[in-house]
């Protein structure tokens, strides 16, 4: 889904308010918007847009077991398998003071992973240009995006809904733009 | 972040001044898109000047051994002990406004969280510094990892010493990344309105990784904040009660005791705050942030601090209470000395700055008094250093054997070495208002219509 090689129609907002209540009436009319633009996360966006409940938790779950069993596996290994020391007559598997260590661990793991995932899934990359829509999508414009196969369909209606929310310019995407 | 155009009588707006999204972009991102000013340049020079006597310091007193500091065969720990539990406690304060005030929904901490993280991860690289130089070889820092190596030794897994280093590497790892995810969106904002081909956009677009603010990637993001602030919430109580745990595990009266961890984080955060505050005080005039840093931030800080405070305060007599019900003469012989040995004026200058001074915050008046918040910020975290050195001088100078006793008095190296990490964090603290977004711009946006009608 590269989006550079697409053509779109936008529509270019001023508003968050206006932008969801734009994307609801053209999920409404079945039209399948292919993303927004904002400088800003809003709040019940995801559920106009019917976006599908991420599964980074998944992600942290595995990698915070695998903290965890990492941590432990390495300190009994070490502590009561590779070299068994006598500290202060403690057993040698000295499971409650591994506690720390794979607390720790875990953490790191789960941290680290779900933001590596969290980059991989959001195809984030220091080198690639960004496509961008609008100069100020991240500064205070609100960009719709509509795929201009899925906008031909029925370009009048989808224009008409957008400029009934208070659009403030509706065109395709340049080529170059994207 | 959910109605931030809620409207309510009672509740006050967050961000002052009646802001559009554009003017939000520009009072916070053009400060530091245009050339800093005189103040800077002074400021910088200062901290920087003693960072470098710091670095001295530290050059010289590596080069000749720790020989150089005032310790004896009795108190084998004091000042460099105490500054690294010092700054380790500063930057909790951070990671609980960016993940624990998050996770409570508390949306006043959007305009604060940003300046906050970066305080914490200035303060963990200063706390970094003391046990690296504690080790007297600090070349051979990398020997409290657990690698194979040719000496076919491992760590000793179950030291707090050891629990230290996997505690303060994971902290500063996890604060980081936390801290640069939360930047990303602002980093993209930046590259947008950077010039075309200038080396701004370069760098500006490197670290904005192709951001576009794609719905479906703020759905992510917001998720990864979660998840990385439920993360976050334990690990900030995790270190501070593993750094108790250094003293907590071992057998000296006054160290002994389980209700180390708890005190330590509380006091932690006590002393965090009042950091933050000292910080941002001057910044809020500095960089005009006056609206998004409002007097109501000031107080929500404040209010903590009292709580806190009066957490540590029953700590205090708890301890107190416990050495005397022990029945224990080796305990309350330590508290007894604490309070009236050759050290009670450090116990005391703990008890008037930690105990007595945040009281001074339930009155409104005092507490949206900039000068009076400020000078007592400053007062709670010179108590809280107070209350490390008298938690690790005082156990140690009165040995069980009265032919150990000693005394301790830090040498003029040790007082320029803590002297250059609070250059160390000033000269970072400094870097990062000019150079990175110092408020959360998007997160800001968010809340710009909170408790104010259309």
């Amino acid at each position: 889904m590269d989006v550079k090689d697409k053509r779109f129609l936008l529509g270019i907002f001023d508003d968050d308010h206006d932008i969801m209540a734009a994307v609801g009436h053209l999920r409404e009319s079945q039209v399948e918007v292919f993303d927004c633009y904002t400088p800003f996360p809003i709040h019940g966006m995801d559920d106009a847009m019917g976006i599908k409940r991420s599964r980074l938790p998944i992600v942290t779950f595995f990698a915070g077991l695998a903290g965890v069993s990492l941590a432990l596996g390495v300190q009994y290994w070490i502590s009561a398998v590779d070299w068994p020391v006598n500290v202060g007559g403690k057993s040698f598997n000295s499971f409650p003071a591994f506690i720390p260590v794979a607390f720790e661990l875990t953490v790191l793991f789960g941290a680290l992973f779900t933001v590596l995932a969290f980059i991989l899934r959001s195809k984030l990359c220091p080198i690639t240009k960004p496509a961008i829509a609008h100069k100020r999508q991240t500064d205070d414009k609100f960009v719709l995006a509509i795929e201009a196969k899925d906008a031909a369909l029925n370009e009048e209606m989808i224009r008409g809904i957008l400029s009934k929310h208070h659009a403030s310019e509706i065109h395709f995407s340049e080529g170059s733009t994207w | 972040m959910a109605g931030h155009d809620a409207v309510s009588p009672l509740r006050q707006p967050l961000v002052t001044k009646d802001r559009k999204y554009g003017e939000v972009t520009q009072d916070i991102l053009g400060q530091i898109e245009g050339k800093p000013n005189k103040i800077w340049f002074v400021a910088l020079a200062i901290s920087s000047a003693v960072l470098l006597m710091g670095f001295l310091a530290v050059a010289y007193q590596i080069k000749t051994g720790i020989g150089t500091w005032g310790l004896n065969k009795t108190i084998g720990w004091a000042f460099d002990i105490t500054n690294f539990v010092f700054w380790v406690g500063i930057g909790h304060a951070g990671t609980l406004i960016s993940a624990i005030l998050l996770l409570f929904r508390q949306k006043w901490r959007t305009s604060v969280n940003r300046a906050a993280e970066a305080m914490t991860i200035f303060a963990v690289m200063c706390a970094g510094v003391f046990p690296l130089i504690h080790m007297g070889r600090p070349w051979l820092a990398h020997w409290v990892f657990p690698y194979p190596n040719t000496r076919q030794l491992w760590v000793n897994f179950r030291s707090p010493l050891l629990w230290d280093v996997f505690a303060i590497s994971t902290y500063f790892t996890v604060s980081a990344v936390f801290w640069y995810i939360g930047m990303i969106p602002d980093f993209a904002s930046l590259r947008d309105r950077a010039e075309e081909g200038s080396i701004k956009k370069m760098i500006y677009s490197a670290l904005s990784l192709s951001w576009t603010g794609s719905n479906r990637a703020w759905h992510r993001y917001e998720i990864l904040c979660l998840i990385l602030a439920g993360l976050a919430a334990p690990l900030v109580v995790s270190v501070h009660t593993i750094v108790s745990m250094d003293f907590a595990t071992s057998v000296i009266p006054g160290w002994h005791t389980t209700i180390f961890p708890p005190y330590f984080v509380a006091g932690a955060v006590f002393s965090g705050f009042a950091m933050v505050l000292t910080l941002l005080i001057i910044t809020r005039k500095v960089m005009n942030f006056e609206h998004y840093i409002t007097m109501g931030h000031i107080e929500a800080m404040c209010k903590v601090i009292i709580l806190t405070g009066m957490m540590v305060g029953l700590a205090y007599m708890t301890e107190f209470f416990t050495a005397w019900y022990s029945g224990n003469p080796y305990e309350k012989y330590v508290f007894m000395n604490r309070a009236t040995g050759p050290y009670a004026w450090a116990y005391w200058t703990m008890v008037s700055c930690n105990v007595i001074s945040p009281h001074f915050l339930w009155f409104k008046k005092i507490r949206t008094n900039l000068v009076a918040v400020f000078i007592l910020s400053i007062v709670v975290n010179i108590g809280m250093w107070f209350e490390r050195f008298v938690i690790i001088v005082t156990s140690l100078h009165r040995d069980y054997l009265p032919s150990s006793w000693a005394m301790y008095t830090p040498t003029k190296i040790e007082i320029m070495t803590l002297l250059g990490s609070f250059g160390l964090f000033f000269t970072m603290f400094l870097l990062f208002v000019r150079f990175l977004p110092t408020i959360n711009v998007a997160e800001v946006k968010t809340v710009i219509k909170f408790a104010r009608k259309k």
